[in-house]
């Protein structure tokens, strides 16, 4: 276990640096110079040069990246060109935004596809096991800013319920408020991220459901429930494990449309703004950040099918990276 | 999604000019309701920092101008420029001595005193090099600023300036020994700074030691948004009081008809212009240009983006310029003249050009609108769609652009026709002196006389096609009064506002 850890370590480590490196270098192929904002309209070629000087911006790109790493080192995320405001404190303080709808609207999901995606395996012939295949058929389908619009106009402007979008301004610190605030989101990603996980545990639960150790088990007299706890479940799960971690990352990265649609002040949100002011230390801090996220769900999901499918601890395998199976 | 907030959208250029106002009442008036009401506003100018000369943006002028911080002079709602830390001043005879004389017992909100120190302090905090501030080229007369005394600040310049006062009322003034102010401030006005959410709000809190009439309200908070639809349901479901500056023509339908809120038409200053580059083929040509612009179908373009809202000018000037004049008869929508005109300028089978968009709304709209009209008279376009950033590099900074579109926010901006360097690159000696002349003007009334005669010869000339005039739409709950209407220089003065 312990090579294990050690390499799946080594292995961030290296995705990233690699990933640092393709992000600052695919930045700058964008057209414009990022130096404009550090100047006032109408800045002499002597104040621009000195501006860009200012923030290393006249540095060779090599030199600029290696130095942006070693900042990175330190845990400094540099500042912003437009605010002059250091990136890791604004970060810091739309995670705590992005992470709870993240986690929330995941748990939810988990709470709910994991029973219906069951019925809809263990009952895949009667009505309602053929109308849950379907709605999550739908649901996948639907874009989710439209989930997030249909629920604004029904919860919050036709039933004033709940608001239609914001953030309390003292954060959590207004407990009520920043539940309300985050409960339509919530809701908007965790029926779009449901309907996806329901259909891989239904198909899951359909392949055990029809595998030979179930049989196996219930001719040697188990009942039906009985086997699938002691042999089924475990064994469904693995494949859905790998996909959760794989949800997981996905909607983290996805909350910049319902954030918009809700004007959370989130990660996205921020990312959104820094990508249209070409705002190059807040878009690489927050892409890094991300980065960082998506490969720590990856390790932990990875884990976590170790833990339950005993097969995969005795292989030292460098070779199932970020969780999904070879 | 708006990009509005973009730093360039505002060729934020200062004016140069006097103080003269155009009148009308502005505000709604204030009465009634409690002193101890919260005030809701919904912009989509989130401030980038809090210091307006560094980088901090229209949001800072939005939600900090008048509320937070005061200037030596207070630009009203309806163009007047009033004394507020200035008690008094007066002008040397030659123009080129002011001096000033501060209120007394004015506090910042850390407890200081004002003093000139501060006033000259601040001052230079707009006119340092480090600095980003947008008003910056207003004050290059300016020779020396002296303290004789705490009360007295006496500002030499090198040449007259009739606008200096009015400039002046754009500078706020900043305790010298403030720190951090790209997140905290030290103002003297009516409200101190709560608290400022990034990317979600920010709040003002009526401040006890003012040294003025105190806000008629507690607590002011400003929320906002990126998406105009989020904006605009946070009003629908009273999250918001009032919207500074309603973006999203298609949703004022359902403020319209609602006895709930109140739709106000007020003056803006921002133009849409389709800039041409005067000094390259086929632009350089007044017939080129007089053409075009007589092939485009303003009044169409406007109701198409507008509805019944906006107003066409014809030229550089709004009307709440004092030099305004109604010029839209100068280059009328006739296409038999355009393709005459063409065919004068020896291109009666057209020609292509290449424009510039920004890629944030109403550019890519207008420029697929134009298209279409230009092709009746032969004319092709090629739609470049650009950012923000593009545009300054590419348009502003290297003038690499045949035509190109963009929005120009400020009032009083006429005067950049007289720059030769500008970047549409308009040159006609004539109208450059009557600017130069303009500022150094010793009546506002000969200041007028003169601008109003470089807008005639610049819609004569066709510098640029002025396609209209945008509106400036506040929309408010019915129980709220007392808010600005104008978009002045972006302002919003929060302090008059009552809900009942």
């Amino acid at each position: 276990m312990t090579t294990y850890l050690l390499r799946r370590l080594a292995f961030l480590v290296v995705t990233l640096l690699l990933a640092s490196a393709v992000l600052f270098f695919l930045l700058r192929l964008l057209p414009g110079d990022p130096a404009n904002a550090l100047v006032s309209v109408g800045a002499t070629p002597e104040q621009i040069a000195a501006a860009r000087h200012h923030v290393g911006a006249d540095q060779p790109l090599v030199t600029q990246f290696v130095t942006w790493l070693g900042q990175l080192a330190t845990l400094d995320l540099g500042t912003s060109y437009i605010s002059g405001l250091p990136v890791g404190p604004e970060i810091a303080s739309r995670l705590v935004v992005t992470i709870p709808l993240t986690l929330i609207a995941f748990l939810l999901a988990v709470i709910i596809a994991v029973p219906v995606g069951f019925i809809a395996a263990y009952r895949s012939r009667k009505w309602y096991g053929l109308a849950i295949s379907a709605v999550s058929q739908l649901g996948i389908a639907v874009p989710v800013f439209w989930i997030g619009v249909l629920l604004i106009s029904a919860f919050a402007l036709s039933l004033p319920l709940l608001p239609a979008g914001g953030f309390p301004p003292d954060d959590w610190a207004d407990p009520v408020g920043a539940i309300r605030s985050l409960t339509l989101p919530v809701l908007t990603v965790a029926i779009v991220m449901s309907a996806s996980l329901t259909r891989y545990v239904r198909s899951s639960v359909l392949d055990v459901i029809g595998s030979d150790y179930l049989r196996t088990s219930r001719a040697l007299g188990a009942s039906f429930a009985s086997a699938m706890w002691r042999h089924g479940l475990r064994n469904a799960a693995v494949p859905v494990i790998s996909i959760l971690g794989i949800e997981l990352a996905t909607t983290f990265l996805g909350a910049v449309v319902v954030e918009s649609v809700f004007a959370l002040p989130g990660l996205g949100s921020m990312l959104l703004k820094a990508i249209a002011q070409h705002d190059y230390p807040n878009i690489q801090g927050i892409l890094f950040v991300s980065t960082f996220a998506v490969l720590v769900i990856g390790f932990l999901a990875d884990f976590v099918q170790r833990v339950v499918d005993p097969r995969l601890r005795d292989s030292i395998s460098g070779n199932r990276v970020g969780g999904r199976r070879a | 999604m708006k990009r509005h907030s973009s730093l360039l959208i505002g060729i934020a250029v200062a004016a140069a000019v006097m103080l003269a106002g155009c009148s009308s009442p502005a505000t709604t008036s204030g009465s009634g309701g409690s002193t101890g009401a919260t005030i809701e506003i919904g912009s989509v100018y989130e401030p980038q920092n809090l210091d307006n000369t560094a980088g901090g943006g229209q949001g800072v002028t939005e939600a900090l101008s008048g509320n937070v911080y005061e200037g030596l002079f207070k630009l009203t709602d309806d163009g007047k420029v009033e004394n507020l830390l200035a008690k008094d001043y007066k002008v040397s005879p030659d123009g080129l001595t002011y001096s000033f004389t501060l209120q007394s017992g004015v506090k910042f909100h850390s407890g200081k005193t004002l003093t000139s120190a501060d006033v000259k302090y601040s001052i230079e905090k707009v006119t340092s090099a480090k600095s980003q501030s947008a008003r910056k080229s207003s004050f290059v007369a300016i020779s020396k600023i002296a303290t004789p005394d705490d009360k007295t600040v006496v500002i030499t310049l090198s040449s007259r300036s009739i606008s200096f006062v009015y400039n002046l009322s754009y500078v706020s003034i900043v305790n010298d020994t403030a720190k951090n102010l790209l997140t905290s401030e030290d103002g003297t006005g009516p409200y101190k700074l709560g608290a400022w959410k990034r990317g979600s709000s920010l709040s003002l809190q009526r401040f006890d030691g003012y040294w003025g009439t105190p806000a008629k309200n507690k607590q002011v908070v400003f929320n906002y948004f990126s998406d105009a639809t989020a904006l605009n349901n946070a009003l629908l479901t009273k999250a918001v009081d009032v919207v500074t500056s309603e973006q999203s023509p298609d949703a004022l339908s359902q403020f319209d008809n609602n006895s709930a809120y109140t739709v106000n038409n007020g003056k803006s200053t921002t133009k849409l212009l389709l800039a041409f580059n005067d000094k390259v083929a086929p632009f350089d040509k007044v017939l080129v240009r007089k053409a075009i612009t007589s092939a485009i179908d303003n009044k169409k373009l406007l109701s198409s983006i507008w509805g019944k809202y906006g107003t066409l000018i014809g030229s550089m000037v709004p009307p709440t310029d004092p030099w305004y004049e109604d010029l839209t008869k100068v280059n009328p929508y006739d296409v038999t003249l355009a393709k005459k005109e063409l065919a004068d300028a020896g291109l009666p089978g057209g020609f292509t050009f290449t424009l510039d968009t920004p890629n944030y709304d109403p550019h890519p709209a207008a420029a697929e609108f134009i298209k279409s009209e230009l092709a009746k008279i032969g004319v092709t376009v090629n739609i470049n769609v650009i950012t923000a950033d593009e545009w300054y590099t590419k348009v502003y900074k290297a003038r690499d652009f045949t035509a190109t579109l963009q929005e120009h926010v400020n009032d009083r901006d006429v005067v950049w026709y007289g720059n030769p360097d500008f970047y549409w690159g308009y040159n006609n000696p004539q109208v450059t002196e009557w600017v130069t002349q303009a500022e150094q003007s010793t009546t506002t009334d000969e200041q007028t006389a003169l601008l109003k005669k470089v807008n005639t010869q610049i819609a004569q000339d066709a510098a640029s096609d002025w396609l209209y005039l945008y509106p400036q739409i506040v929309v408010a709950s019915s129980k709220l009064s007392g808010y600005p209407l104008n978009g002045l220089n972006s302002q919003f003065y929060a302090y008059d506002i009552v809900k009942k």
